[in-house]
C-alpha cells in the first residue's frame, strides 16, 4: 500500500492544489472589491486559469497513461466509491471552470487577453441569454469545486491521521517500493 | 475479554478527538482563507454596494444602465495621426481606418432624466484595433472628476440619495458632504462656469483618468486625453426642453458625418497622475492623436452599444493604466451593472423562460 501515484502526478497534483485554491481566492477576491487590486487579481485570473485548463487536460493524460496505487482494500466500498467520485467530480471541476469563464467572457462580449498582445479567440457567440446563464454557473461551479476541495482535504488527513493506511503518502514525495 | 478491550479504546478514543479536532481545524483554515478573500470577514466597500446606491438614487430599471442610463448609441470610424504611432504601439494608431461603436449619454441611473438638467454628458467609445488591441473608453465632459477616491464618490451618492417622500436631494446632506471634501471644489468651480452648448455633437469629452503609453522604444508617458468637437459652440438654450439632445445628434448626423480630434495631454514629471480631480497646467504639451468620425445614430434599446460595457481598463497592448485608484473601481463595478441589465436583458429576450 506505500505503492506512489506518477511523479508527474504528485507533482502536477501539489502545484495545481496552490494554483486552483489561489484562484478561487483571486475570483472571489476581484469581484467584490473596489480596490486597487482589483485590476491585478482580474489580469492574474484569466491566464492563470487558463494555465490551470493546460496542467488538467495534461494531468488527466498522463493519470490515463499510467498506473494507479489503488485505494486500500479494507476500505468501506461506499467510500472507495464517494474517493473515486470526488476524484471524477475535481478532474472535471478543474477542466469545465476555466471552459466557463473562457465563454463567460465571449458572451458578454469582451476580449480574452492573456498577456500583452496575446488574445485567445472567443469560444462563442455573443449573447445575453447565454452570459445570464454562464456568468453564474462560473460563480456556482466555483463554490462547488470549493467545497469539494475543504471535503477532499478533511478525508486525506482521515486518511493520514485516523486511518493511517499510507494514501496520503501515496501523493507525497518518495520512491514507489517493490 | 471484553473489559481490557474496552479501557484500551477509551484511551484511543481521547487521542483520536484530539485527531478529529486537528482535522476539523486543518479545514477551516483553508475556508477562512476564501471568506477573507471574499470580504466576509470584514465591511470593505464592494462594486454591490456601490450598484446597489446607484440603483437607490435612479431607481432601478430592468435591461438599462445603473449610471448614465439615458442615452442613444452612435457608430462611425477612428483615422489615427502619425503622430499617436510616435506615443504609442496600441493597433488602433495604425494607419487607416478603425470602426467604432459609442455611446452618448448623460448620467443619472434613471434612462427618462431631463437633459438640460444634466451636470455633464458623456461618451462611451469602443474602437477595433484589431485583437489584442481593442480600446474601451468612457469620457466624461467635466474638467476634472468630483472626487479623487472610489470610497468618496460612494459617499458622494448617498449624500445625492433623494428623500423617498420629496424625492429631492437632502441640501444639508450634500452641503455638509462638500465642505468635509475640499477637493470637490475644482468640479464645483467648473460647474458654476460651464454653461452647456447646445448639443452632444459640440460637447468635449474627457478622460479625466490618466493612462500611460508606451512606444516602440519602450518609453512610458503618462498622459489625460479629451475628444474635442470640431463642431461649433452654441450655448444651450433655455427652452431647450428635457428630451433634446438625442433627436438633435441624429438630425445632425443625418446631415453630415460629425467629428472630434483626439486630442493627448502630456504629464511633467510631478503632475498628479493618480488624482482626477486636478487639472494639469494649460502649457502642457498636446498632441493631436487622430480623428473621432460619428457617421450613425440610433436608439440605445436597438443599438449595438446596448450590450457593451464601456470598461475603461479594456486597453489595447501599448496603452496601460495609471495607478488612479478610480479606474479600478470603475471597472469593477462597470462589470456588476453589465452583469445585473444584461441578465434582465436576457429575460427580457425570452419572457416565457
Ligand atoms: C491541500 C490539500 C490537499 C491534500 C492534502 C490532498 C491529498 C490528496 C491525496 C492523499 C490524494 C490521493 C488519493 C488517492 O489515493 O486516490 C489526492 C488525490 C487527488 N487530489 Fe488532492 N489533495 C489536496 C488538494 C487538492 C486540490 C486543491 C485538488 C484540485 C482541485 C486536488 C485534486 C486531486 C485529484 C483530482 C486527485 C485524484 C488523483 C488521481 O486519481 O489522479 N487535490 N489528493
Ligand atoms: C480553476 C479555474 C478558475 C477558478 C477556480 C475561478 C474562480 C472564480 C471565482 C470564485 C469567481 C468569483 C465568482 C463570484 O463570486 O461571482 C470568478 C469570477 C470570474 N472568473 Fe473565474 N475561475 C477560474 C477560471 C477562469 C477563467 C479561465 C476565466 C476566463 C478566461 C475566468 C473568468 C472569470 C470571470 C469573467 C469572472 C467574473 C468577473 C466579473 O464578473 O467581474 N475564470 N472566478
Ligand atoms: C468610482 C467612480 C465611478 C463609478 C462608481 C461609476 C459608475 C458607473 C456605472 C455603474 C456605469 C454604468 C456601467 C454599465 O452598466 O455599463 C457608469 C457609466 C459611465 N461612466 Fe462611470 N463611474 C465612475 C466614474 C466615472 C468617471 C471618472 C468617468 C469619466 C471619466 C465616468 C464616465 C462614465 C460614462 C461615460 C459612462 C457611460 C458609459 C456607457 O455609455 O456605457 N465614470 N459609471
Amino acid at each position: 500500500m506505500t505503492d506512489h501515484f506518477h511523479w508527474l502526478i504528485r507533482t502536477l497534483h501539489w502545484l495545481m492544489a496552490i494554483a486552483v485554491f489561489a484562484m478561487l481566492c483571486i475570483g472571489a477576491a476581484m469581484v467584490s472589491s473596489v480596490a486597487g487590486s482589483h485590476s491585478w487579481l482580474t489580469g492574474l485570473h484569466r491566464p492563470l486559469g487558463m494555465l490551470i485548463l493546460l496542467l488538467a487536460l495534461l494531468r488527466l493524460a498522463v493519470r490515463l497513461m499510467t498506473r494507479q496505487p489503488g485505494l486500500p482494500p479494507d476500505m468501506p466500498r461506499l467510500q472507495q466509491r464517494a474517493a473515486q467520485a470526488s476524484h471524477i467530480l475535481l478532474y472535471s471541476l478543474m477542466i469545465v471552470l476555466p471552459l466557463v469563464g473562457w465563454a463567460t467572457l465571449s458572451a458578454g462580449g469582451y476580449p480574452l487577453i492573456l498577456a500583452g498582445e496575446v488574445q485567445l479567440p472567443p469560444l462563442l457567440e455573443k449573447s445575453n441569454t447565454l452570459y445570464a446563464l454562464l456568468r453564474p454557473a462560473h460563480r456556482w461551479l466555483a463554490y462547488a469545486l470549493l467545497l469539494l476541495i475543504l471535503a477532499h482535504l478533511a478525508a486525506a488527513l482521515f486518511h493520514a491521521l485516523i486511518r493511517q493506511d499510507g494514501v496520503l503518502q501515496s501523493m507525497l514525495p518518495g520512491r514507489a517500493k517493490k | 475479554m471484553k473489559h481490557p478491550h474496552t479501557r484500551h479504546n477509551a484511551a484511543g478514543l481521547r487521542s483520536r478527538t484530539g485527531r478529529f479536532t486537528l482535522i476539523a481545524l486543518l479545514t477551516a483554515l483553508p475556508a477562512l482563507l476564501f471568506a477573507w478573500s471574499a470580504g466576509w470577514l470584514s465591511s470593505r466597500l464592494s462594486p454591490q454596494q456601490f450598484v446597489d446606491q446607484l440603483e437607490q438614487n435612479g431607481g432601478r430599471h430592468a435591461g438599462f444602465r445603473r449610471n448614465h442610463a439615458k442615452g442613444l448609441c452612435v457608430s462611425g470610424y477612428f483615422e489615427p495621426s502619425a503622430d499617436a504611432r510616435r506615443l504609442s504601439t496600441a493597433g488602433v494608431f495604425a494607419a487607416g481606418r478603425h470602426s467604432v461603436n459609442g455611446r452618448l449619454s448623460i448620467p443619472g441611473g434613471n434612462p427618462y432624466g431631463a437633459d438640460d438638467k444634466a451636470p455633464l454628458r458623456s461618451l462611451g467609445l469602443q474602437i477595433d484595433g484589431g485583437s489584442a488591441h481593442e480600446w474601451r473608453m468612457a469620457l466624461n465632459s467635466s474638467a476634472v472628476f468630483v472626487v479623487a477616491r472610489p470610497e468618496d464618490f460612494y459617499a458622494l451618492l448617498q449624500a445625492q440619495q433623494p428623500d423617498p417622500v420629496s424625492g429631492r436631494r437632502d441640501k444639508e446632506k450634500l452641503r455638509a458632504f462638500f465642505n468635509r471634501h475640499p477637493e470637490t471644489a475644482a468640479f464645483r468651480q467648473w460647474q458654476s462656469q460651464h454653461t452647456p452648448s447646445d448639443s452632444f455633437a459640440n460637447s468635449r469629452y474627457n478622460s479625466l483618468n490618466s493612462f500611460v503609453f508606451t512606444d516602440n522604444a519602450g518609453t512610458e508617458r503618462y498622459l489625460r486625453w479629451s475628444l474635442i468637437p470640431q463642431q461649433a459652440y452654441q450655448p444651450q438654450a433655455a427652452d431647450n426642453g428635457a428630451d433634446f439632445l438625442a433627436a438633435d445628434f441624429r438630425r445632425r448626423v443625418a446631415q453630415q458625418p460629425q467629428r472630434w480630434t483626439l486630442q493627448l495631454q502630456l504629464a511633467a514629471d510631478g503632475d498628479p497622475v493618480n488624482d482626477a480631480t486636478r487639472a494639469w497646467p494649460a502649457e502642457r504639451p498636446t498632441v493631436n492623436a487622430g480623428t473621432l468620425v460619428i457617421n450613425a445614430a440610433g436608439p440605445q434599446q436597438q443599438g449595438a452599444c446596448r450590450d457593451i460595457n464601456f470598461d475603461p481598463l479594456i486597453l489595447p497592448a501599448g496603452i496601460r493604466p495609471s495607478g488612479d485608484p478610480l479606474l479600478a473601481a470603475r471597472s469593477a463595478v462597470y462589470s456588476d451593472s453589465f452583469t445585473r441589465r444584461i441578465t434582465e436583458q436576457a429575460t427580457q429576450e425570452h419572457p416565457h423562460d
